[in-house]
């Protein structure tokens, strides 16, 4: 176990490496500047204004410089949100983010596991096939489709929910839900199945034979292992909403992480560029290295060299 | 027995599926030949801006006046185009990379499902949004280059980079039916026979993988198209005049205010991919039930 941690960490290191050197190089090698996106600047101005941002110099020599900083975590002064450090940026929206995303994956693993256990108990009835079509349309609609036309419905035509921002509960309601839907539906897909082969397993067998009743080997046997495989559909899972969280960010107007990077990478800044992608990668590492020790841990059958 | 046969029985058993294949050949039929029925262009403009659905617009019409309809049916093309031209580029990759592991085996093999395992957990279309966003005016160039200059850049990007986020459960898969097909008599006694390694992967063990490379190729093509609109719909896809369904979708989604409801500049592409989408999972669901050696789910 240890030496699984390890190495991960390890090879998580040169991954990261690897991702934030690519950013920042693409950033700065691909024609433009984050000075002047529109109008041009005179050159002695885009002169000083490189010089301030300490991206003057051959590539090489700023992104060395840029690399020296962030050994020391210091993440550089944004290009775009001029005199905002990228380190400052991400204080204040990775918590907005984290927020968005922590409630969606919340709210599909409450519809989602409830949906698949239903529809696994009901195997080939008409509930179960309803459910698991309800499930695949889940999976279609694209949250760029689901998003607007809901917010449509609910916020210009019946004016329940506010349109767009962030603050107020009843903000939080149409985002999460249009960022949790296709995780949902993937997880009541996965909870149907699990807990069908689950359903079929020798103890199962053993636990209604000495005349438990069938709740009770639901619940307190058959869904406790069914859920597991949940654990590794986890790091896909939190990748998709990470990604699904720039649409829904940039259509909902909330100031998370996800506008940021695209505004970031539609004006070629390489600071915050790099640094998005920096806490995006490490974060989805870590949260996979965790489902692998937790499935590890809890899951007997799963041995981990 | 053949493939193709599995497929086709399977067809005609399940009626579902087979409306979800006439609703996939439909669509792609009017991609194909839509655009030039409708008697509109997708890219003329005219004064009669954001006229709600008619008998002349039977989509409506959009902000600078084009027929939606048209612009439907040229954006179900590129999108189409784009699935299916990224899913040959996945597909070649995760074939080609899955075989070689689950035959190879050994130490090979476990470095090479190590890299897999790692670029599982990074957040592949952001690194694509990098990609796209950075190299358009290179690959721009290089098209000239190769007098391919019209063919535009963002298309190939978009094919490339997205075929190259999708070939990861591919390669899986096949990995994985590769290293139980390996060990079976025919394959063992192909081998004995001294045949080529080369060979052995083509002629003997591919056959073997079409099934299910059918069922994730079904399943792919859905994939890619969601990635691909995610992106036009952030500004990152094909460019106007062109259209894709992502691009309609964002200009739907951005014409709304709280004054007058443009719903058919989102209702209708929307609900198009939608429905497109659903009908390809539906088919993909359906065939791995019956081509999936792994067995029934």
């Amino acid at each position: 176990m240890t030496t699984l941690i390890l190495r991960r960490l390890i090879l998580a290191i040169p991954t990261l490496f690897i991702v934030v050197s690519l950013t920042f190089l693409l950033m700065r090698w691909a024609p433009g500047n984050p000075f002047s996106n529109e109008r041009k600047i005179p050159p002695e101005i885009l002169a000083e204004l490189e010089k301030q941002y300490d991206l003057n110099g051959t590539v090489t020599s700023q992104y060395l410089r840029y690399m020296g900083k962030l050994v020391h975590g210091d993440l550089s002064i944004s290009t775009q949100y001029r005199n905002r450090t990228v380190n400052d940026i991400l204080a204040q929206a990775l918590p907005v983010s984290v927020l968005l995303g922590g409630l969606a994956y919340l709210l599909a693993l409450m519809i989602g596991i409830p949906l698949g256990a239903y529809a696994a108990v009901r195997q080939d009835q008409k509930a179960d096939r309803l459910a698991m079509l309800a499930a695949l349309l889940g999976l279609s609609v694209p949250s760029f489709v689901l998003a607007p036309l809901l917010v449509m419905l609910f916020g210009v035509k019946l004016h329940w929910l506010p349109v767009a921002g962030w603050g107020s509960p009843d903000q939080i309601i149409l985002p999460v839900f249009c960022l949790a839907i296709p995780f949902a539906a993937a997880i009541a897909r996965l909870t149907r199945g699990s807990l069908l082969d689950v359903l079929n397993l020798d103890f199962i067998r053993t636990a209604r034979a000495k005349g438990l009743p069938e709740e009770e080997v639901l619940y307190r046997h058959a869904l406790k292992i069914a859920i597991l495989p949940l654990i590794s559909y986890s790091g896909p899972a939190l990748a998709g909403i990470l990604t699904g969280s720039l649409v829904i960010e940039t259509l909902f107007d909330i100031p998370g992480i996800g506008r940021f990077f695209i505004n970031s990478v539609l004006n070629r800044d390489p600071m915050m560029s790099a640094g998005v992608i920096l806490v995006f990668s490490a974060f989805l590492l870590f949260m996979n290295l965790v489902s692998d020790v937790l499935i590890s841990l809890l899951d007997r059958r799963v041995k981990i060299e | 027995m053949k493939t193709f046969q599995i497929v086709l029985r399977t067809l005609v058993q399940k009626p579902w599926l087979m409306l979800c294949a006439g609703i996939v050949i439909s669509v792609v039929l009017l991609a194909l030949i839509g655009p030039h029925l409708t008697g509109y262009n997708y890219a003329a403009i005219s004064d009669t801006s954001l006229q709600s659905p008619s008998f002349a617009h039977w989509f409506g019409t959009d902000l600078n006046g084009r027929d939606l309809l048209t612009r439907t049916l040229y954006g179900a093309r590129m999108s189409l185009l784009v699935a299916a031209l990224g899913t040959f580029v996945s597909l070649t990759v995760g074939v080609s990379y899955g075989m070689i592991s689950g035959y190879m085996g050994g130490r090979v093999d476990s470095i090479m499902m190590r890299l897999v395992e790692i670029l599982y957990s990074l957040p592949s279309l952001i690194l694509v949004i990098i990609l796209v966003a950075t190299l358009e005016k290179p690959v721009t160039a290089a098209l000239q280059h190769l007098w391919l200059g019209s063919i535009p850049p963002r298309l190939v990007l978009l094919v490339v980079f997205l075929g190259l986020t999708e070939w990861l459960t591919m390669a899986r898969i096949i990995r994985g039916q590769t290293l139980v097909l390996k060990e079976q008599a025919f394959i063992q006694a192909s081998a004995a026979l001294g045949q080529a390694h080369g060979r052995l992967l083509f002629r003997h063990l591919l056959p073997n993988l079409s099934g299910i490379i059918l069922v994730y190729l079904t399943l792919t093509i859905p994939a890619i198209m969601i990635d691909e609109a995610f992106l036009s719909f952030l500004g990152l896809g094909v460019q106007p005049p062109q259209a894709s369904w992502g691009t309609l979708i964002a200009d739907g989604a951005g014409a709304i205010n709280p004054i007058q409801l443009y719903w058919w500049l989102l209702l209708f592409p929307g609900g198009m991919m939608t429905m497109t989408l659903l009908a390809l999972n539906f088919l993909g669901d359906g065939l791995r039930d019956t081509l999936d050696p792994r067995g029934k789910k």
